[in-house]
């Protein structure tokens, strides 16, 4: 279950659990799965649908909490948080990249990558110049005033990966960020994320259907019947199509 | 934070213009309809006060008669004498000046010109029981008011329609015929303007035995105007005049006054506290468009959060506390309603100063009911918003994103 790797482990899952309603229409989505994983991995989370995959990334993102079990993200007990605690814990290390991009409608790339910041106070100055930073980190400089309106899909989900790293994460957590993607933007998207995981050290936690996105990760955990199947390294990893590497190279 | 939390609200604002201006609609029809309303109720109260109080202040005038505004003393009721003015002078307490007077209505005639106006023959004191002030020259000396010289003194309405020339003065010493006789006018009146009482400045003042002798013929005096000193109560002062005009005029116990006393104090109050009671409800008639104004932000913002869900998981998800989303919503409510209330005070000013041109009461501006306006639609805006805002903030950001 957990990777051998001498360092302590960045997120660590003990025996949770997660079941939704009560009585017999009560319905465990997690059985009690056990899950360690250290800082830089970059792994795939997979399953069919109804697996529990998305009730695991929604308890690691900390947007919920198990119902048993222990969830220690850097040693901190997060099923024991309050909602604005955990709160301020995705603020601070956490990123989240969504299969529908989830950008604000209306309003430019740049306003958009700044949101985060503005909630952890940064001024107007700090924002925009991490917002810049973030935005040329996908290679979509030149394109900060343009709105989602304006931007293919591609392009609206790389505006999203910087919305989630210009905090600068410890963890990124993508939902099937190329779900609602063409094959060729999504190999984009992938390089993108490989790129931030390799250079930047950023751990990425994907949820994904396609194999061919999977290949990706340097590992590969397998959800079915809210258990984890299988935990294992991936034998044949992708370092990144050609194509990607101008976007690799610009961060 | 709140800056930008601020700003962000302004933004919202301003990316559903149509919207938001429709959602502010009711704000600004009720703040602007409170504020126009009190501010012509206190246009109202002040005109009615002005003009009483250019008839004189702290005066009764008595007349014979049994009521009202027109007394004028119809058929075989006794009018007054000069005595009944000396003994009142003499006999009661807190009197500052009586003054009998006469009245009459001629034409009078001078530099060429005639003019119809009022005549009124009275006392010293008559200047001082209506507050007037002189223009330039004097008013009447003792020998003229016991011998009833041939002087006037003239309002600055009739100086005008006969001498024209320079507000004031032109006139000073020239002839004016009255009736029968000509006089020398030795007096103007400072103007008092225009009121709702008719024109007061449209009169010639000659000395009461003037008046009986060259102009009615009668001994008669149709008013008695009696000032009272300053700070004294008029109920007592009016009970011991009624008293003495009763034993003057020999009223058994059984008979009804023959005569009534008006009080322009106690005329003054009254008006006013109606106009004040008027005014009063008015305003909360706008008051409750205001509530209805409100509710029409509660209704917007709900659907705004529920139309934002997505927005509002996906700020969460960033880590945005509940404390952040609910000021956001708050914030955007406040401003929604306090741009109402901004608009509706403008709109008021605009609308009370062109009404009060249009009714004739001067435009008092009270800052007073503009700023609680503008704090009470602020207000509206927290109250109203305070239950979508918190429906927004405790929203779990997993079904907020899955939100289609």
């Amino acid at each position: 279950m957990s990777t051998s790797d001498n360092n302590s482990p960045l997120i660590s899952l003990r025996g949770v659990s997660k079941r939704y309603g009560a009585g017999s229409v009560a319905l465990m989505a997690l059985k009690g799965i056990d899950l360690d994983i250290v800082a830089g991995e970059f792994v795939a989370i997979m399953g069919p649908s109804g697996s529990g995959k998305s009730t695991a990334m929604n308890i690691l993102g900390c947007l919920d909490t198990p119902t048993s079990g222990q969830y220690l993200f850097k040693g901190a007990h997060v099923e024991a948080l309050s909602r604005d605690q955990r709160a301020r814990l995705r603020r601070r290390y956490l990123g989240f990249v969504f299969q529908g991009f989830n950008l604000l409608a209306r309003t430019s790339a740049q306003e958009n990558v700044e949101l985060p910041l503005l909630y952890r106070g940064d001024s107007a100055s700090v924002r925009s110049a991490a917002a810049a930073k973030a935005l040329q980190a996908v290679g979509l400089s030149g394109w900060e005033h343009h709105t989602p309106a304006e931007l293919s899909g591609g392009q609206q989900q790389r505006v999203a990966i910087a919305r989630a790293i210009v905090t600068e994460p410890a963890v990124v957590l993508a939902d099937e960020p190329t779900g609602n993607l063409d094959t060729q933007r999504s190999h984009e998207i992938m390089g993108l994320l490989l790129a931030l995981n390799r250079d930047h050290g950023i751990t990425v936690l994907m949820v994904t259907h396609e194999p061919d996105m999977a290949a990706y990760a340097r590992r590969m955990v397998h959800f079915i019947d809210g258990g984890i199947a299988s935990d294992m390294p991936n034998p044949h990893v992708v370092m990144g199509p050609p194509a990607n590497m101008t976007v690799a190279e610009s961060i | 934070m709140l800056l930008s939390v601020f700003m962000l609200a302004l933004r919202s604002v301003q990316r559903n213009m149509l919207r938001s201006f429709l959602t502010i609609l009711g704000i600004v029809i009720g703040v602007s309809a409170v504020i126009t309303m009190v501010t012509l109720g206190h246009g109202a109260t002040q005109a009615i006060k002005t003009q009483i109080s250019s008839l004189g202040t702290n005066l009764l005038m008595v007349r014979p008669g049994q009521r009202g505004f027109g007394g004028g003393g119809g058929g075989g009721v006794p009018q007054f004498t000069e005595a009944d003015a000396a003994a009142i002078a003499a006999q009661i307490g807190g009197v500052a000046a009586v003054a009998p007077q006469g009245n009459t209505n001629v034409t009078v005639v001078g530099n060429g010109r005639n003019w119809a106006t009022g005549v009124t023959g009275s006392s010293n004191d008559w200047f001082l029981t209506g507050n007037w002030k002189l223009a330039t020259g004097r008013i009447f000396d003792l020998d003229e008011q016991r011998a009833g010289a041939a002087v006037c003194v003239i309002g600055e309405t009739v100086r005008r329609e006969i001498y024209g020339g320079t507000t004031g003065t032109t006139g000073l010493g020239e002839a004016l015929r009255v009736k029968q006789f000509s006089c020398n006018v030795i007096g103007i009146l400072a103007a008092k303007g225009q009121g709702g009482m008719g024109d007061q400045d449209d009169v010639v003042v000659l000395p009461l035995h003037t008046l009986q002798r060259r102009v009615t013929g009668s001994r008669k005096v149709g008013t008695l105007l009696v000032s009272m000193e300053d700070g004294s109560d008029s109920t007592p002062l009016k009970a011991s005049l009624r008293q003495l005009l009763r034993e003057r005029r020999k009223l058994a116990d059984s008979d009804d006054d023959n005569f009534n006393i008006f009080d322009t104090q106690q005329l003054a109050e009254t008006l006013s506290s109606t106009t004040q009671v008027l005014t009063t409800l008015l305003g909360a008639v706008a008051a409750v468009s205001l509530l209805v104004g409100g509710i029409g932000i509660m209704n917007i913002m709900l659907v705004s959060v529920t139309e934002r869900t997505r927005e509002i998981g996906l700020r969460l998800a960033v880590g945005a506390l509940e404390s952040e989303v609910l000021m956001q919503f708050l914030i955007e409510a406040v401003v929604l309603s306090a741009m109402g209330g901004l608009i509706g005070v403008i709109i008021a000013t605009a609308a009370s100063y062109a009404l009060s041109g249009a009714m004739g009461v001067p435009y008092a501006f009270d800052p007073s009911i503009n700023l609680l306006s503008l704090i009470f639609s602020a207000a509206i805006g927290v109250v109203f918003g305070y239950f979508p805002a918190r429906r927004a903030a405790q929203m779990d950001p997993i079904e907020a994103l899955r939100h289609e």
